[in-house]
């Protein structure tokens, strides 16, 4: 039983790091990215992180409020993904 | 007692498996060389890496005794969007002429998201401007 519990505590942190990991080198690609789209693709890579950032705490406290913040970030981010693209697309996002 | 095991088990495996898809995804959005070849890695093998978080967190909440399936909302959101951004990125990238423009379609003029309506070619020498409809 500690085994089992022992094991998800590590699995925890494990994914804490891998996630902010990924944060890290998508931050590395925002900066260097030589195109908008890259810039774009950085940042919804980023916002996707966020989103297994707060699940993940979510599993480590043990309690289900993280949930309405998850699909907040998640709307979010793919409305602002949508409004980068077409600025860039259309040099308007409302037309 | 048993089932509270094999689900911890389960969620450990589907964490670490998450993580990997995760590190993946930001590994081969910094190191591939061409902004279509980039597209690949984060929209594809990051939706997987958090649908596997997601799953682990509703095998935790399960073996925590409430059971809930909210996370399965977060999970067909993500699925439904990450092909549609992925679309908008590429348009981006082939209107910016960032990647070598795709061959003419066999039996159209251009590709659709090329083509120019009639009534916007105003100036044709310079096709991406279009006038301001204010």
């Amino acid at each position: 039983m500690t085994d089992a519990f022992g094991l998800v505590d590590i699995a925890l942190v494990v994914t804490f790091v891998t996630l902010v990991l990924g944060q890290l080198l998508s931050m590395v690609r925002l900066v260097l990215g030589p195109t908008p789209g890259d810039r774009i693709l950085a940042l919804d890579t980023m916002v996707i992180n966020a989103i297994g950032l707060v699940v993940v705490l979510g599993i480590h406290q043990g309690v289900q409020i993280y949930f309405e913040v998850s699909l907040l970030i998640a709307m979010l981010g793919f409305v602002s993904t949508v409004a980068l693209a077409r600025f860039i697309l259309r040099g308007d996002i409302i037309e | 007692m048993s089932v509270e095991i094999v689900t911890s088990y389960a969620t450990a495996l589907c964490l670490f498996i998450g993580s990997i898809f995760i590190l993946v995804g930001a590994i081969g959005l910094l190191k591939f060389n061409d902004p279509m070849t980039r597209l690949h890695a984060p929209t594809k093998v990051g939706t997987i890496g958090i649908g596997m978080l997601l799953l682990a967190s509703i095998l935790h909440s399960y073996s925590l005794g409430d059971s809930s399936m909210h996370e399965l909302l977060i999970m067909a959101f993500l699925f439904v969007t990450a092909p549609i951004s992925a679309n908008f990125i590429a348009k981006v990238s082939i209107h910016r002429r960032a990647c070598e423009t795709p061959p003419v379609p066999p039996r159209d003029d251009t590709w659709s998201t090329l083509s120019t309506p009639e009534e916007d070619k105003i100036i044709p020498d310079m096709p991406d401007t279009k006038p301001n409809k204010a």
